[in-house]
This record gives C-alpha cells, sequence and structure tokens, in this order.
C-alpha cells in the first residue's frame, strides 16, 4: 500500500489530522510559510505553569506538511516551554517514519511554527 | 473499492488488440530487422514497415517520412537539437511557445549555451499561442519554430495550422509536439504544414517506450543518436520491434476509432465539467471549448493540489497535477519543487502555489465514474478548506466586509 511517496505513518496523520483547530484566546500563535512557497501553518498554543497543556493547527499545504503539522501538535502537547522549544524538524520527520527528501521542509516548517508561537508567548507573558 | 482512472495524459492503458499484436514479436519473431538476409530478420522487418504505415496514415504523411524513436522525449529533442544542427551557422534562432513541454525547453539549455538565441512566445490566459505573435518573433535566422498540438496541463488546442502557414511562408521549419493529442484529434500533415511531428505510443493505448517523429520530405535534420543506419539515419540503434508493432497496431486502431472517442470523451468531459463548476471559488485552466476532449483542469482557492490528489486517490479517483509541491516528489531536492511553468503562463496567481488539477478521461471511462468523482470532490475540498488558515482568515473578512 505504501509504494506512494510517503509512509504510512504520513498518510495516517494526513487523513486523520490531530489537533486541527484554534484556541480562542491562545497564549501563544506562531505563524510561518506562505502560500506562494506552497504551504502555511498556524500553530495556537495554550500554556499553564509554563507547560503547553494544548496545541491546535491550521495548515494550507501538501500531504507532508499537513502531517509534520498533525505530528508537531501531539509532540509538544505535555511538554514544557523550554522542552518544546528543543523539538527539532529531524525529530518531527522521524516521527514520521520518515519524509520524502524534497518534503522536509515541512518539518522545518513544523519546527520553525513552535519556536514563533512560544516568541509570541514569551512577548505576551514578559515580565509575568 | 472502485478504482477511477482520470489520468490518461500520463499514459495509457495498452489496449488488447495492441498487446496481441505485440506478442509475436516478443515471442516467435525475435530477429532484428536489420539483418534481413534469413527468414527472422525478415519477420522484423515487415512488422517495422507495417508499423510504419499504420503510424503514417495516422497522420496523413508517406510511410519514409515517419522515424521510429524511444518515445515523444527523444523525438522532440531529435526535432529541436536536429534541426538546430542541420540549420547551419547562419540561422541561429528558434522561436518556441511558452508553455512547450520540458523535452522542448529543457532541449533548449545546450543550443543557448552555445549561442543559439531563444524567442519565447507567450499564450494568453486561455493558454493560446497568439499566431501574429509567433508572426512577429521570426528573424533571417530563425532555423525553427516549434509549438505543440495540445498542452497535457490544461488541454489548450494550438493554432498549429495557422502558425505553420506563417512559418512556411518564412521558410522556416515548423515542429509540432503532437504527443498529447496524436490518436485523439486529427492532424493531417496534408494540411497542417508542419514540417516534424511528435507522437507517443502510450499516450494513444500503445506501448510505453516508443514514439515517432514525423519528418517531412525535405526537412534537414541531424541524427543525435549515432550507429548504424536505421530509421534512415535519423536514429541509430537496433529497433524496438515489439513496440513499434504496437505502436503501430495502435495507430490503426485510433485511425478508425479516435473518432468515436472523441464524441465519448467530449460527453463525459462535459458531465464532469458541470459537475465540478458547482464548487465556489473553482478556476478551470486552459481554453473552455478549444480542448482536448474528456480533458477538465482547475484549480482551488485555498486548497493545495497535491493533498486534494492525495484524497482522491484514497477516494479511489487517480488524477494528475501540475502543482509545484507535487510535482518530482521523488526529486533530490527542494530545488526540484518548481512552480509550473504552464500555470505562471496563463497568469494563475503567483501568490498562490496552489496547483492546478488535471482529470483525463480515456475511451474506458464510464458515466458511472465520473458521477464517482464528482461525489468525492467537494467533500475533500471542503475539508481541506476547513484545515487552511488561508480559508479562515478569507472567512473572517468576508464576515466582517457584510
Amino acid at each position: 500500500m505504501t509504494a506512494g511517496p510517503y509512509s504510512a505513518k504520513v498518510m495516517d496523520h494526513f487523513m486523520n489530522p490531530r489537533n486541527v483547530g484554534e484556541i480562542e484566546g491562545a497564549d501563544g500563535v506562531g505563524e510561518v510559510g506562505n502560500p506562494a512557497c506552497g504551504d502555511m501553518m498556524r500553530l495556537y498554543l495554550k500554556v499553564e505553569d509554563g507547560r503547553v497543556v494544548d496545541a491546535k493547527f491550521r495548515t494550507f499545504g501538501c500531504g507532508a506538511a499537513i502531517a509534520s503539522s498533525s505530528m508537531l501538535t501531539e509532540m509538544i502537547k505535555g511538554k514544557t516551554v523550554e522542552e518544546a522549544r528543543e523539538i527539532t524538524n529531524h525529530a518531527v520527520a522521524e516521527a514520521l517514519d520518515g519524509l520524502p527528501a524534497v518534503k522536509i521542509h515541512c518539518s522545518v516548517m513544523a519546527e520553525q511554527a513552535v519556536k514563533s508561537a512560544l516568541d509570541d508567548y514569551a512577548k505576551k507573558h514578559a515580565g509575568q | 473499492m472502485a478504482k477511477v482512472f482520470f489520468d490518461h495524459i500520463s499514459t495509457t492503458p495498452l489496449d488488447p488488440r495492441v498487446l496481441e499484436a505485440m506478442m509475436p514479436y516478443l515471442t516467435e519473431w525475435y530477429g532484428n530487422p536489420s539483418s534481413h538476409i534469413h527468414g527472422q530478420g525478415q519477420a522484423a522487418l515487415r512488422a517495422v514497415d507495417k508499423a510504419r504505415g499504420e503510424v503514417a496514415a495516422l497522420i496523413g504523411a508517406k510511410p519514409s517520412e515517419v522515424a521510429f524513436t524511444s518515445g515523444a522525449t527523444e523525438s522532440n529533442n531529435l526535432a529541436v537539437l536536429g534541426t538546430a544542427e542541420a540549420a547551419g551557422p547562419g540561422k541561429r534562432h528558434v522561436v518556441v511557445s511558452e508553455v512547450e513541454h520540458f523535452s522542448v525547453m529543457n532541449a533548449l539549455i545546450p543550443l543557448r549555451n552555445a549561442g543559439v538565441e531563444v524567442t519565447v512566445v507567450p499564450v494568453d490566459r486561455d493558454g493560446v499561442v497568439d499566431p501574429a505573435a509567433v508572426r512577429k518573433a521570426l528573424r533571417p535566422d530563425t532555423a525553427l519554430v516549434s509549438v505543440m498540438h495540445a498542452n497535457s496541463e490544461i488541454g489548450t488546442i494550438e493554432p498549429v495550422e495557422e502558425i505553420g502557414r506563417i512559418a512556411r511562408d518564412a521558410g522556416v521549419t515548423f515542429h509540432v509536439d503532437a504527443a498529447a493529442s496524436a490518436g485523439h484529434i486529427p492532424l493531417d500533415v496534408r494540411g497542417v504544414p508542419a514540417d516534424l511531428v511528435t507522437l507517443s505510443a502510450h499516450n494513444f493505448y500503445g506501448p510505453k517506450g516508443v514514439g515517432a517523429l514525423y519528418v517531412r520530405e525535405g526537412t534537414k535534420v541531424a541524427p543525435r543518436t549515432f550507429g548504424g543506419f536505421q530509421e534512415m539515419g535519423y536514429r541509430a540503434g537496433t529497433e524496438n520491434v515489439a513496440g513499434i508493432a504496437g505502436m503501430g497496431a495502435a495507430a490503426a486502431i485510433a485511425t478508425i476509432e479516435s473518432g468515436a472517442w472523441a464524441v465519448h470523451l467530449a460527453h463525459l468531459g462535459k458531465m464532469l465539467w458541470d459537475g465540478i463548476a458547482k464548487i465556489p471559488m473553482l478556476h478551470f485552466t486552459g481554453h473552455p471549448a478549444v480542448r482536448l476532449p474528456g480533458h477538465v483542469s482547475f484549480w482551488v482557492e485555498h486548497v493545495e493540489g497535491e493533498s486534494l490528489l492525495l484524497f482522491l486517490d484514497v477516494k479511489g479517483v487517480m488524477a494528475a497535477s501540475g502543482s509545484a509541491c507535487s510535482s518530482n516528489l521523488r526529486g533530490h531536492d527542494e530545488e526540484d519543487l518548481v512552480a509550473s511553468p504552464v500555470l505562471r503562463a496563463i497568469g494563475v496567481p503567483s501568490d498562490i502555489c496552489t496547483g492546478s488539477i488535471t482529470f483525463s478521461l480515456g475511451k474506458g471511462n464510464t458515466e458511472d465514474e465520473v458521477r464517482l468523482a464528482l461525489d468525492a470532490l467537494p467533500p475533500i475540498v471542503e475539508r481541506l478548506r476547513a484545515m487552511s488558515p488561508t480559508y479562515l482568515d478569507y472567512q473572517k473578512q468576508t464576515a466582517q466586509g457584510g
């Protein structure tokens, strides 16, 4: 079945993406990518006591972009802000059982989205 | 689950009658046409000669004007590079349209490196080449004009007869890449003043790995392959006898049946078009009327092309995209993800690399299959839009705007 370009795990996260949506009053929102480049991801985080308690996303993009977004939200939930910041694109790609060489940028987008959302969180909560 | 093949522009299934015509040359008759002192070679030679006549008949040519190749890519390479070389030092200019296939476009790279100048003639929003623009592009040193008969990605049929007359009047060799159209819509070299025509067997229910280049009597083309004197010197190498026999059989079938196929495909194509048109914020690509029968291409706002194709495949519908984001998935790096030059040429907004979807139907498709695709498509579009941040923003904007 997986003679296609993607692993079964990528297809699962593409077909049944986890955590699609938005969080009203999110503690941090990150947006990366650009439709001109073929993909764009918006990530919403809810943070309590320095820990990511909820994450939701919306993504415009190919199968790998949607799967990377979905996997990322699963990976960061429950992690501390510091731990979440350390998630690399390699970890995302690995958790998806790999991505085609031309689609590595999708996992990079996921990594950048967390950093962008956490930067927004830090800005909003500066001095607290 | 039913599997619906709507990607005939990439390739077509082999007609069983074609396979039957090929089989003897894969089994009993294995001779080399060049070695025809004996019965084995004679049988092979007869098969190649018969096929040459059948392919010639498809386009109204003489058998001596048809050279077999390994496919459309080789035919296009031979037409472009072979004409430029044969034209000599006084003719250092080539004219092509903006929407030519990669096997024409990339053949221009070595030409440019060798100092040949290239004029790329634009197309309009429907993907149509303006013959007047071709006339304007011609120079005293123009060696070749190359314009395709029909575009595989957007289905538009080009005015090759008119462009051919302009080239003929100027004494310039005219090449028509008919890979997407041959065997489907008529192209007769007795009416269309083409000097070179590219044909591809697997695009009209023949086998892969075989094509032909029509070379009008008196047209000068230098070879690109060097060796023996096969294929009138245009293409050295032992002939793909079974493939050639298959191409001949496919051409003979298409000569008789393609008119009926076109009627069937035009009907299914209209059904598909009318159904798809109900999806909001969807844009058809290519000319609405002057297009390949059974070819429907479009792009959808807020939906990325590859995601749509993946979902369609899961629902049993196999289609294609000229999308930046789905092509060359097996490429080596992200440099391979280039936006479709055809979509750029027809003005699909460059700020949205969304990719166009191409449904290309074949003679075996049915109304039920069209209905299946029409049932599958709207929920997929809705689902992907619901996931898209750009669609969310659009909805919020329209809500605010009242």
